[in-house]
């Protein structure tokens, strides 16, 4: 599932990575923009996905990818795999992976080494 | 008149050119074509090099012509540079009121000839600061505007009866415009005299920038109100910025932002004319604003097409009779989707050459984007050497001592016309679509769109498009050098209780009444504005604002189409 959590409407690099994947052979899911962390948990918990990758530009991250994290687990569905990808200084980046998400993406990451990424480190549940 | 050849003038030179074609032939039979295409940014292929044969079809007169002189290829004031030099506008907002106002003062002080305004997003999607749905993103972005008191502090002290304010918001573009009106005349300056902009460009969301609140009908409507009340009530206020900017920024190429963008304006246009305004009435306050990315001569064609293809589609579609109904006058931003996030520091260069662009297209205003504007809001220093960046080109570099310095170069011209052409034909595809309402609904800007981003990252990816320092030229575990600016988690806190502090203060039962007022001018068909201007000037917030547009009008949901 490719998600947009927050007001944020930068969706240019969410749309590419869903095509990505795609193209690559997943089942994609895209939530669309401003989604909130609950849509988000209860989308990907009906639509019973393997992994949520969210996309952040405008500097809202820590809270809106933590409380996915958070709201995962209360749903016992934290083996649904979390990643993020946008504009996330590193010393954020450190924060999140402490909290719990898999993997932070930044601008520069190919699409290739995403699909990579996913393919090597995402089972389905 | 023919440009400035006769047929024996092409014979020759046709002969020439043939001959110096085998010479590059049999040089490149030894050596290849340093690539094996040559393409803009935007893929689009360019030829080995350009001759009077490129534009022989080309009337001097009707075609290019003088600056100030229909159809304005060259620009559009006589004077152009010469007489006064473009507004230097820098884009600001972050945190509290206040602290923007510093920034503001900052850069005025620093010689910025303008102000424009960046709110965070909250405030751009109609919420107030302690709505649920605001959490985590308070002043992150911009500044945080909740009621007329914010507007107060952040104009403080600044002399809005002379200095212009742009402000970029779009679908609460109403609510925030009239907060600023009754700023000013809380202030006891008449409405008549203040200038400025509101970006107010809601087609432009559905297409691209995605801030949208209710649907698009409505949210046009609400547009057209703001045309209506600013061509009786604001002379001086530019009631619409078409923006290109953003299209360009989710990823369209550069024929596609001209196209759509000129499209946007032809549906307003429409919009206004059904509401009974005459064309020369609304026309000349219509501004734009288009993207500087990072393929110079590319950029400076679409300018010089974006002001003909306007003039035409004013005078000949629209029969405009006033010379400033013909009139593109444009902001320009420099391309933030074109900087990096490694080797930060070679974005001032990046900037510099769009900004260079820009000001040979012939733009009225100018924000240069600051080397750390990739990674969080720009530091003071940053926004400073952006400021520089321009008054380098304006004072140092001479580019701006000649009108159209690049007019009458053969590729320029050629290309100039070619996106004409181009884009031109997309206009037709919307036109027989029926407009840009209807392209909008069936997602074809969307996907359009789309799938130019999507092409343009392959193209990286697999090196054929060159990002330095991204993947080519790289460091590798490069760590960034640049201190990033942080907004306080505090402010959130601290703006929520601000806001409360306003609402114990205000008169709740004015509030609620003029809340009704609203409600009423929206589902019926008077104009809102005046009725927003009032529940302004009682302290009502944007969100109390926005939930009556979308109680009355209905939320509008992103399709979620990729």
């Amino acid at each position: 599932m490719v998600a947009k959590p927050g007001l944020d409407g930068h969706d240019r690099g969410a749309r590419i990575i869903a095509r990505a994947y795609r193209d690559a052979g997943f089942e994609v899911v895209y939530t669309g923009l401003h989604q909130t962390p609950e849509e988000i948990v209860e989308a990907a918990i009906q639509e019973d996905v393997d992994m949520i990758g969210m996309s952040s530009l405008a500097g809202a991250h820590k809270y809106l990818f933590k409380s996915v994290v958070d709201m995962l687990k209360e749903r016992d569905a934290d083996d649904i795999v979390v990643c993020g990808g946008g504009i996330i200084p590193q010393d954020d980046i450190d924060m999140l992976k402490a909290a719990g998400v898999k993997e932070i993406f930044t601008p520069g990451t190919t699409l290739d080494d995403i699909v990579t990424w996913v393919k090597t480190n995402v089972k389905p549940r | 008149m023919p440009f400035t050849f006769d047929q024996k003038i092409f014979d020759d030179i046709e002969e020439d050119h043939d001959k110096w074609q085998g010479k590059l032939k049999s040089i490149f039979s030894k050596r290849p074509e340093r690539l094996e295409r040559f393409s803009t940014v935007s893929d689009t292929e360019i030829n080995q090099m350009y001759t009077p044969e490129d534009i022989r079809t080309q009337d001097f007169g009707k075609d290019i012509g003088f600056p100030g002189e229909y159809p304005f290829t060259r620009g559009v004031q006589p004077s152009m540079y010469r007489g006064r030099l473009w507004t230097m506008r820098m884009f600001a907002g972050l945190g509290s009121a206040r602290d923007t106002n510093l920034r503001f003062h900052h850069l005025v002080n620093a010689g910025q000839t303008g102000l424009s305004t960046a709110f965070d997003m909250p405030t751009l999607m109609g919420y107030d600061s302690d709505s649920s749905k605001a959490r985590g993103e308070c002043g992150k972005c911009g500044v945080a505007i909740d009621t007329l008191k914010d507007m107060e502090d952040l104009f403080e002290g600044l002399p809005i009866e002379q200095i212009t304010t742009s402000m970029t918001i779009n679908p609460p573009a109403s609510v925030i415009w009239a907060m600023y009106i009754a700023m000013a005349e809380t202030r006891g300056i008449d409405r008549k005299i203040i200038g400025g902009t509101i970006q107010n460009d809601m087609l432009k969301e559905f297409v691209a920038q995605k801030t949208f609140m209710c649907p698009p009908e409505p949210s046009v409507r609400i547009v057209t109100d703001t045309i209506e009340f600013g061509t009786k009530e604001i002379p001086r206020w530019n009631t619409i910025s078409i923006s290109g900017y953003h299209i360009r920024e989710a990823g369209s190429t550069a024929v596609q932002e001209l196209a759509f963008t000129l499209a946007d304006g032809i549906a307003y246009t429409e919009k206004a004319l059904e509401r009974g305004l005459h064309v020369d009435d609304f026309a000349p306050r219509f501004s734009f604003f288009f993207n500087s990315h990072l393929d110079f001569f590319e950029e400076v064609a679409k300018f010089r097409a974006a002001r003909r293809m306007w003039a035409k589609i004013m005078k000949d579609r629209f029969k405009a009779k006033d010379p400033r109904s013909w009139w593109l006058r444009f902001h320009t931003q420099t391309a933030g989707c074109s900087l990096t996030a490694q080797q930060p520091y070679n974005n001032v260069v990046r900037t510099a050459l769009q900004g260079l662009a820009a000001v040979m297209g012939g733009t009225q205003s100018l924000h240069t984007n600051s080397l750390d504007e990739v990674l969080a809001i720009p530091t003071e220093e940053a926004a400073t050497i952006a400021l520089r960046t321009q008054q380098i080109i304006a004072e140092e570099s001479g580019v701006a001592n000649t009108i159209d310095p690049l007019g009458g170069s053969y590729f320029v011209e050629a290309f100039t016309n070619r996106m004409e052409e181009e884009a031109f034909e997309i206009i037709q595809k919307i036109d027989d679509m029926g407009g840009m309402l209807s392209a909008i609904e069936k997602n074809y800007p969307q996907l359009e769109i789309a799938d130019a981003a999507y092409h343009y990252q392959k193209q990286i990816d697999n090196r054929e498009k060159t990002v330095v320092g991204v993947n080519k030229y790289v460091i590798e575990d490069e760590e960034i050098p640049v201190e990033v600016l942080e907004i306080d988690e505090e402010l959130e806190k601290i703006q929520i209780e601000k806001t409360n502090r306003v609402k114990e203060q205000r008169d709740n039962r004015k509030v609620a009444r003029s809340l009704e007022r609203v409600a009423e001018a929206c589902a019926g068909e008077e104009n809102v504005m005046e009725y927003l201007i009032d529940a302004a000037k009682e302290y009502t917030t944007v969100q109390e604002l926005c939930d009556v547009y979308r109680k009355v009008f209905g939320e509008y949901r992103d399709p979620g189409i990729y």
